[in-house]
């Protein structure tokens, strides 16, 4: 037979194409469920690897007994989840929070996920009761660098945001993040990056700025209302720390309606820049 | 018997994929970083290669030339998406950490070079000793990148780490080796201390 030919080389490659696809469909529809089971065993060792639960043969029991699912609606409050099982990409318009007690002590644990270099990149963080301090955290990757951007992954990295506080203080401002290695500006939020995975580090910081902002209204709701119970609404929270205030003329502006002592501060600022200027002008001449 | 010796043996040193022939080396420069994955990206190779090689040379004599690549591309992405699945059912944790590598086996270009080269033209049992040696020659020059990258850059190798009074002597962990580059002239190094060591495989000008 002539192997060349127009018509046999189309027949081969589609009857090539039919086979490799019922191949492939016959395999996908055999394996899927033990893949599916396989997959959201494994989203429940993450999260209970975020709160430092290592029991990998029991995961499922433990999630079971301590993990909570919930939904958060908009105001902030959670309500119970019965749906599906869901795991970090599922495509799911509502914010889930897993409520979990752990030693009697009530974490929250928010699922986040992102980009990285090569792929998306996930992450479950647990947080205290005050849903403010990370009690643990879980990184996931599909296929960041081994040894650069994977290290995300790694405990040593992740070790680091244990005790970091989500919010700056006083404000409702999402800190908690990645910075470039030796960079770190806020210690009580920020984590040093992994150096050789610099856009795999951007994208955890980017992840977190980013999937923690789902979750303010849960996570400002009780802070709001233990500090001031009874006022209205929409109260922002006031800008009283000086760090804050001697951050950058930048802050200050942005949050001049609440803070009208920055300006001030920003205002001498100017004046004492501008004189340096006429001294500089001066000495020049 | 013999033959089947050459076929295995040669792709370990003298005719090695990638120090050779020069296949290989994107996923070479990709995976070398620690010692652990490289190890697992180089069995999976062999695995692969060894199974494609004979798919192929079973097929060989249907196949039209015109679309013989596509075939054996074809014939690659879906033992790989096969092998993936199996192992995404059966072993999730392996299947987890190899993840990485299922598309960069894909993309590997000694799969292609040997399917093209060899499982076209031999017989089925040659052609799987051909991928099993070139799969392992790919490996053997994986594990010694990484161990010299994992070494240098990171300061451990698998679970070891290099004692904490190195560090306070004043000992550093290079990581310049961490990076994409260094694994490209550790490459040649072992690329030239190869040639050097066997004089048959220098070109003549």
């Amino acid at each position: 037979m002539n192997t060349n030919s127009n018509g046999y080389t189309i027949a081969y490659a589609s009857i090539l194409v039919t086979i490799v696809a019922a191949l492939l469909a016959i395999v996908y529809s055999a394996l899927n469920d033990r893949i599916e089971d396989n997959v959201k065993l494994d989203t429940k060792k993450q999260i209970l690897s975020a709160l430092n639960i290592k029991d990998d043969e029991n995961a499922a029991d433990i999630f079971e007994k301590n993990v909570k699912h919930y939904v958060m609606a908009e105001d902030g409050s959670l309500k119970e989840y019965d749906g599906k099982f869901i795991t970090v990409f599922s495509k799911d318009t509502n914010v889930h929070v897993f409520e979990c007690n752990v030693n009697d002590t009530i974490k929250y644990v928010l699922p986040v996920n992102g980009a990285g270099l090569w792929g998306p990149i996930w992450g479950y963080v647990a947080l205290k009761n005050d849903k403010n301090t990370v009690d643990g955290i879980y990184l996931g990757h599909e296929g960041e660098t081994p040894g650069l951007g994977a290290e995300i992954a790694n405990e040593k990295f992740t070790e680091k945001f244990i005790g970091k506080k989500v919010f700056g203080e006083g404000s409702d401002d999402i800190l908690l993040g990645v910075e470039k290695n030796g960079k770190v500006s806020l210690p009580n939020h920020q984590v040093d990056g992994i150096s050789g995975g610099t856009i795999t580090s951007k994208g955890v910081d980017a992840m977190l700025k980013d999937g923690l902002s789902k979750f303010k209204a849960f996570l400002t709701k009780s802070n709001v209302s233990a500090e001031s119970a009874s006022s209205a609404v929409n109260v922002t929270p006031a800008i009283t720390s000086a760090p804050a205030a001697a951050d950058s003329s930048v802050s200050a502006e942005g949050k001049g309606q609440d803070g009208y002592g920055d300006f001030s501060e920003v205002e001498k600022r100017v004046d004492m820049v501008d004189s340096i200027h006429s001294e500089v002008k001066k000495l020049a001449k | 018997m013999s033959n089947i010796k050459d076929i295995f043996v040669t792709p370990l040193g003298l005719n090695n994929p990638v120090a050779a022939q020069v296949l290989g080396i994107c996923s070479a420069l990709a995976v070398t970083a620690k010692l652990g994955p490289a190890i697992i990206m180089g069995l999976s190779v062999t695995a692969i290669l060894a199974l494609a090689n004979v798919v192929i040379s079973l097929m060989k004599n249907t196949i039209p030339s015109r679309i013989r690549i596509v075939v054996q591309l074809v014939v690659v992405a879906a033992l790989v998406t096969i092998v993936s699945l199996i192992l995404k059912a059966f072993v999730y944790d392996v299947s987890v950490q190899l993840s990485v590598y299922i598309g960069l086996i894909i993309t590997n270009c000694i799969l292609m070079g040997r399917l093209e080269a060899f499982a076209m033209q031999n017989n089925a049992l040659d052609s799987f000793w051909d991928g099993l040696g070139n799969g392992l020659g790919y490996a053997i020059i994986l594990v010694i990148v990484a161990f010299i990258r994992e070494l240098l850059g990171s300061g451990s190798l698998f679970d070891w780490h290099i004692p904490e009074f190195a560090y306070e002597n004043g000992y550093l962990n290079n990581g310049l080796m961490l990076l994409a580059p260094m694994a490209l002239i550790i490459l040649g190094c072992v690329i030239w201390f190869l040639r050097s060591k066997k004089p048959e495989l220098q070109e003549k000008n």
